[in-house]
């Protein structure tokens, strides 16, 4: 059955490979060239100059003859993904054969060192959301990015000194044995296990649709293959491999891209002479970089005496609202630490002692990390050029990649596609191993809360509770799939943001009342779970991350205008903005009668964070719900998990089986 | 289950428990707020106060890039310190309550 399972899925994956084997149908509209052998690179010119962002681009003199796509080894890259896949799957093999008991499952019996969590959560912080957006961010806006690094290394705050030792001394394998410590109702445990369902998923789908698209970018793979693709393989490695798995593949995951970290940056301080101020001293004086941001500041003519380079080190080019940024900082400080997938990590280790060191390690290897990305983003901004970099890709995703084959010599050099390769894998593996600790932790919460404990009363044995976990798995990992294919047009970042919004709204005030307030009880729990969810989700649609149609064409509308006066002038319009004009006319008609999903025609809550209008609402639901609706027998159960968690006394019970 | 029996009411208000939670919560409650509000101000200045984010301080670098960078360093230290102190302080004080309650148990 196993083996029958896991060669079914292998030979998916292989399918899909060969499904790539055919060019793609049609390439989204922000994939500007699609690296393959056989498609030539299809520049979208009307891409660029349209957009009120990025009118640096055309201001952009200094390298404008280069291709505007990525070229890459094809040989190399997909011999460097058959290596990662081989590697992983031998590792869960491996740990497949040791795995007999749900501790296994869920929690590798609880016997994973402090260290090897550490690396482990490093691995689960340092997506490839991380590593490519950060950088891109970085390239494009400075600092800023730098900024956004900090919210990470900051969420670990709350993690250690609030969260891990807590949460192991008083956990068993999910948020919903904390919250059913004191409650014995059922709807308590269904409602934590879907809450973890929902933010799991929504914070997988923004993995799954950003691999979709790197995949589709870098091997030719068509969008919807590489979903299906990389769904089966995580299918199988969580269905098989349990904690145990995914928490190997994590670590070597983690030492991959701390090494790609460590390389990248070398090569590009070593360019620099090692010398790091001078380095930011040619970052200001790259005329590339200058034109760059003058475009973002929208000065159409340069202003005498303005120091454009200084202005890309310092912050706000990108952010410019506090209350924004407030919202945003709530969201990490609070949304991290509760995070489905984070929380079971504490359960894999024997005490809390453990959780601590573990906690500090990847507080040790992901601030390593950040500011290393840094580098790489500094060093794509100045040696890639800004330009080049929206050429690939818009939001600067592919940053990371560019200065990774341009310090190995460039594109075309054996060194440089090498490079590339690798770390394009990289990019894969951490992709591959961030979707399975989402999978696992939604598994457990269906399979443990739901079942287990909801269903059967609690009544479960070892085999019949392992081999649901192995069935909510497939059905977690089928889900993913068909949202991450019908989701291909959704902003990445949004469904992540959304993910940790609804955590520091829902499960973060849940949790610590949970943890921390004798009077809490039931009734908080779920009002605190439902309401959180709920408010964060409606604040979010109406907030300017949906896309307003109307919008679009009044922005297309402005276009049209500005290049029919242009005509009527009697200039004669370049090939490049009659199609710019063509699309902008495309786009009104399309856009003109549209509304936005809730039937909107302009955002009705101005902030792209939700955070800071629904924490303060998870809060106070919790704390009316609970004062409301008392329960004195769950007060009286208090001190058992007050003392329990403190002490850490009875711990042993889930650790050892 | 045995452990039923211990009465949990009165460790939780055992003079030795009520001690360690204390401390423990006004030094981990302290750090925290440490932390987080040298957070927001990094955030709210980084666009309200951009005289003092924007001066420079060595070569090209500004206050606010440092700033940034001394996040990351407040972060390691706050880790380093509480992992001393929960070593030295804390660990050898929940032994002694671990022990306390299975003395409990046993009677």
């Amino acid at each position: 059955m196993r083996t029958l399972l896991f060669s079914l899925v292998i030979g998916s994956v292989f399918g899909s490979w060969a499904l790539a084997a055919t060019p793609p149908a049609k390439p989204t509209p922000q994939t500007v060239a699609v690296a393959s052998t056989q498609t030539p690179a299809v520049a979208a010119p009307s891409a660029l100059p349209a957009t009120p962002n990025n009118p640096g681009a055309t201001a952009a003199k200094a390298p404008a003859a280069a291709p505007k796509k990525m070229q890459t080894n094809r040989g190399f890259t997909i011999s460097m993904f058959l290596v990662i896949i081989a590697a992983t799957a031998g590792i869960v093999v491996w740990a497949s054969k040791s795995t007999s008991t749900a501790a296994d499952y869920y929690a590798a019996g609880g016997g994973i060192s402090g260290m090897q969590n550490g690396w482990a959560i490093a691995g689960d912080f340092l997506s490839a959301a991380t590593f490519l957006g950060i950088t891109g961010l970085m390239s494009l806006f400075g600092p800023d990015g730098f900024m956004y690094s900090v919210g990470i290394i900051i969420s670990f705050l709350t993690i250690l000194l609030i969260i891990a030792e807590p949460c192991r001394n008083a956990g068993k394998y999910t948020l919903g044995d904390i919250l059913a410590f004191r409650s014995s109702s059922k709807a308590v445990r269904a409602v934590a296990s879907l809450s973890a369902v929902v933010v799991s998923i929504f914070y997988l789908l923004g993995q799954m649709v950003g691999a979709g698209k790197l995949m589709q970018l870098l091997l030719g793979i068509p969008y919807k293959a590489s979903i299906i693709g990389v769904g089966a393989l995580i299918i199988v490695y969580v269905a098989l491999g349990g904690m145990k798995a995914t928490t190997w593949v994590q670590i070597i995951k983690a030492a991959l891209l701390m090494f790609t970290g460590l390389v990248l940056s070398i090569a590009i301080l070593w360019k620099s002479g090692f010398n790091l101020l001078g380095f930011f001293d040619s970052v200001a004086a790259s005329q590339a970089i200058q034109d760059h941001v003058r475009g973002v500041m929208k000065h159409t003519t340069a202003e005498p005496g303005f120091d454009y380079g200084q202005r890309f080190l310092e912050l706000g080019l990108f952010f410019k609202n506090p209350l924004d940024q407030i919202s945003l900082g709530l969201a990490w400080i609070l949304g991290a630490a509760g995070l489905p997938h984070v929380m079971m990590r504490f359960f894999t280790v024997p005490n809390a002692k453990e959780a601590r060191k573990s906690v500090v390690v990847s507080m040790f290897l992901i601030g390593a990390f950040l500011i290393m990305v840094s580098f790489l983003g500094f060093g794509a901004a100045l040696y890639v050029t800004p330009q080049q970099i929206t050429a690939l890709d818009k939001g600067g995703n592919m940053a990371g990649l560019m200065i990774a084959q341009y310090v190995g010599g460039g594109a075309g050099t054996i060194a440089g596609d090498l490079l590339l390769a690798f770390v394009c894998a990289v990019a894969f593996a951490t992709i591959l191993a961030v979707v399975s600790g989402l999978v696992l932790a939604s598994s457990a919460a269906i399979a443990h809360d739901l079942y287990v404990n909801v269903v059967k009363g609690g009544k479960a044995d070892q085999g019949t509770q392992i081999k649901v976990a192995r069935v909510a798995s497939f059905f977690v990992g089928a889900v993913a799939i068909v949202l991450g294919i019908a989701c291909e047009n959704l902003n990445i970042a949004q469904l992540v943001g959304l993910a940790l919004a609804v955590v520091a709204s829902a499960n973060f005030p849940v949790l610590i009342f949970a943890l921390f307030w004798k009077r809490f009880n039931s009734a908080g729990i779920i009002a605190g779970l439902v309401v959180g969810t709920v408010v964060t989700i409606a604040v979010l649609m109406v907030s300017p991350n949906m896309t307003y149609p109307k919008k679009i064409a009044a922005d297309a509308q402005k276009v049209v205008l500005a290049m029919e006066k242009k005509q009527a002038a009697g200039a004669v319009l370049a090939e490049k903005e009659l199609k710019a004009l063509e699309k902008a006319r495309l786009d009104y008609a399309q856009n003109k009668n549209g509304t936005s999903l809730v039937g909107l025609d302009a955002p009705l809550f101005p902030l792209k964070n939700p955070g800071i209008v629904s924490v303060p609402i998870g809060f106070l639901v919790t704390i009316v719900a609970t004062l409301l609706f008392r329960n004195r027998r769950e007060e009286e159960m208090f001190e058992e998990l007050f003392v329990r968690q403190t002490t850490g006394y009875g711990v042993a019970k889930a650790a050892k089986h | 289950m045995a452990e039923m029996e211990i009465n949990w009411a009165a460790i939780a208000s055992h003079p030795k428990f009520v001690e360690l939670h204390r401390a423990k919560m006004r030094f981990l409650v302290g750090l925290w707020v440490v932390g987080a509000t040298s957070y927001f101000l990094l955030l709210i200045g980084a666009i309200t106060a951009p005289g003092l984010f924007n001066t420079k301080v060595i070569g090209r670098l500004n206050f606010g890039y440092l700033f940034c960078l001394f996040q990351f360093v407040l972060s390691w230290a706050i880790a380093v310190y509480y992992t001393r102190k929960s070593n030295k302080e804390f660990d050898p004080l929940t032994k002694e309550l671990v022990e306390l309650i299975i003395k409990e148990k046993s009677q």
